[in-house]
């Protein structure tokens, strides 16, 4: 039984009546719903409300924070040194590849110079954290420790140091929620890098795996093809590595071939992820198509 | 009743309240997250029953609120569960209270799978429709941890008047 504090009358027969109390903010909720659902129209106010819950995720952080500062102060020298020395071994090798990767750029950027069409080069990224704080259970989605303060903008996408990671979803004022690529109600528009095919990607629900389900038993897709994203949602630039195909059936008597594959980005490991900012592919309106048919 | 003594009941809601909202969104390892008890609303059960006078249907509605927040689903779902749960308590305040806990505790599972079904309806009409069974494991998980609330609530309560 539950014990009644001090004053345990009932609320009927006091103020409003419980029906209209329940009607009114009944309707609040559905109007609420229908607002944020329907157009986002609520994100202002999400923003300063996931300020005000922000505390709450410094709290839930803390321990890990603790546990983190506590463990890295007393590592010892020799995993320190071991470390350094794979890290530097690291950077060495990263860094002979960027050295092609600079020459590519450049012949790259030249080559598009040529053809006039200045895809997204230049782009800004920032480093962001991923808070410790369980979200939806089964929901891939992630909360980061940057928001609108920093200008993250919904819709942004995220990537790691592998691949594409995901996209913003919800924008706080300092915080922000991501969901992956492996969500259920996520998908990418991706090309196979070695032939171009354009497909979409599309999240299971299982964090190490993507299904395509729109290619065609004819494709040309085999095992360890490389996806790229293909620009074509205007949200994740032209490029970026997604993931790589693990599992290709071909039933002669369907129509789409069954595909798989496997996220590059580690999205279970991530500490860290790169929010970009792309300058979006300049998309001429159908009166600059036709001056440019006409020259 | 006095004044210093209302101040008192709602410092206590509060401090629930907060533990409840983070212990909401600590990190869990999966199976446990799966199996995340629905503490806050058992605790606006709890002060709906207690303290009628200052957990009310607006507190109620702003613990869902709170919920919707944190995280991150649609605003005024949980907020519509909570209010509509809240709504039966207060209905059924004066039955409830006088209750065994046996019997307590299977109303508040009745309100649980409301709850559920509540949220679960809900996410089907906005589009993200989860129909996998374990989204009814909380439901479970939250019934069998009434007794302990109560418990421990109780005692508290007892013991600080």
């Amino acid at each position: 039984m539950v014990t009644l504090s001090s004053d345990s009358r009932p609320i009927i027969g006091r103020g409003p009546p419980l029906g209209a109390g329940l009607f009114f903010l009944g309707v609040i909720s559905v109007f609420m719903m229908a607002l944020d659902h329907r157009g986002g129209y609520l994100e202002t106010v999400r923003l300063w409300m996931s300020a005000a819950a922000s505390p709450i995720y410094a709290v839930v952080q803390t321990p890990a924070q603790v546990w983190n500062w506590v463990t890295g102060n007393f590592s010892d020298r020799e995993r320190l040194r071991t470390e350094n020395a794979q890290l530097t071994e690291q950077l060495r090798v990263t860094r002979t590849q960027l050295l092609r990767f600079e020459a590519l750029n450049e012949e790259n950027r030249r080559l598009r110079e040529i053809r006039e069409a200045s895809q997204g080069l230049s782009e800004r990224t920032l480093i962001a954290e991923i808070i410790n704080v369980s979200v939806q259970p089964f929901r891939h989605m992630v909360v980061i420790n940057k928001g609108a303060d920093d200008g993250v903008f919904r819709g942004q996408p995220v990537l790691d140091a592998f691949g594409v990671v995901g996209q913003v979803m919800q924008v706080g004022k300092s915080t922000a929620t991501l969901i992956l690529i492996t969500d259920t109600e996520h998908a990418v528009p991706v090309q196979v890098n070695r032939t171009g095919i354009r497909s979409i990607a599309v999240g299971t629900g299982d964090g190490g795996r993507l299904s395509l389900p729109y290619m065609t038993v004819e494709s040309d897709v085999r095992r360890g093809d490389l996806l790229v994203s293909s620009g074509l949602d205007e949200i994740f630039p032209a490029g970026y590595p997604v993931a790589t195909v693990t599992k290709v059936e071909r039933n002669s008597a369907d129509t789409f071939a069954l595909v798989e594959a496997r996220p590059l980005a580690q999205l279970d490991r991530d500490r860290e992820v790169l929010l970009l900012w792309a300058n979006k592919p300049k998309v001429p309106t159908p009166e600059e198509a036709i001056e440019a048919v006409k020259k | 009743m006095s004044v210093s003594d209302g101040r008192i009941g709602r410092l206590r809601v509060t401090a629930t309240v907060v533990i409840a909202l983070i212990l909401s969104v600590l990190p869990l390892p999966h199976w446990m997250d799966l199996a995340r008890p629905y503490l806050l609303l058992l605790l606006v059960i709890y002060w709906s029953l207690s303290a009628p006078r200052i957990a009310g249907l607006t507190f109620a509605w702003l613990c869902g609120m709170a919920i919707d927040v944190l995280k991150g689903t649609t605003l005024g779902q949980h907020a519509l569960a909570f209010l509509l749960v809240s709504f039966l308590t207060h209905k059924f305040q004066l039955r409830m209270r006088i209750f065994p806990l046996s019997q307590q505790t299977m109303t508040v599972l009745l309100l649980l799978l409301l709850y559920e079904f509540v949220v679960f309806w809900t996410d089907g009409i906005i589009g993200y429709p989860v129909t996998a069974w374990t989204r009814w494991i909380p439901v479970f998980t939250s019934t069998l941890l009434w007794p302990v609330v109560v418990g421990i609530l109780d005692t508290w309560n007892r013991r600080s008047r």
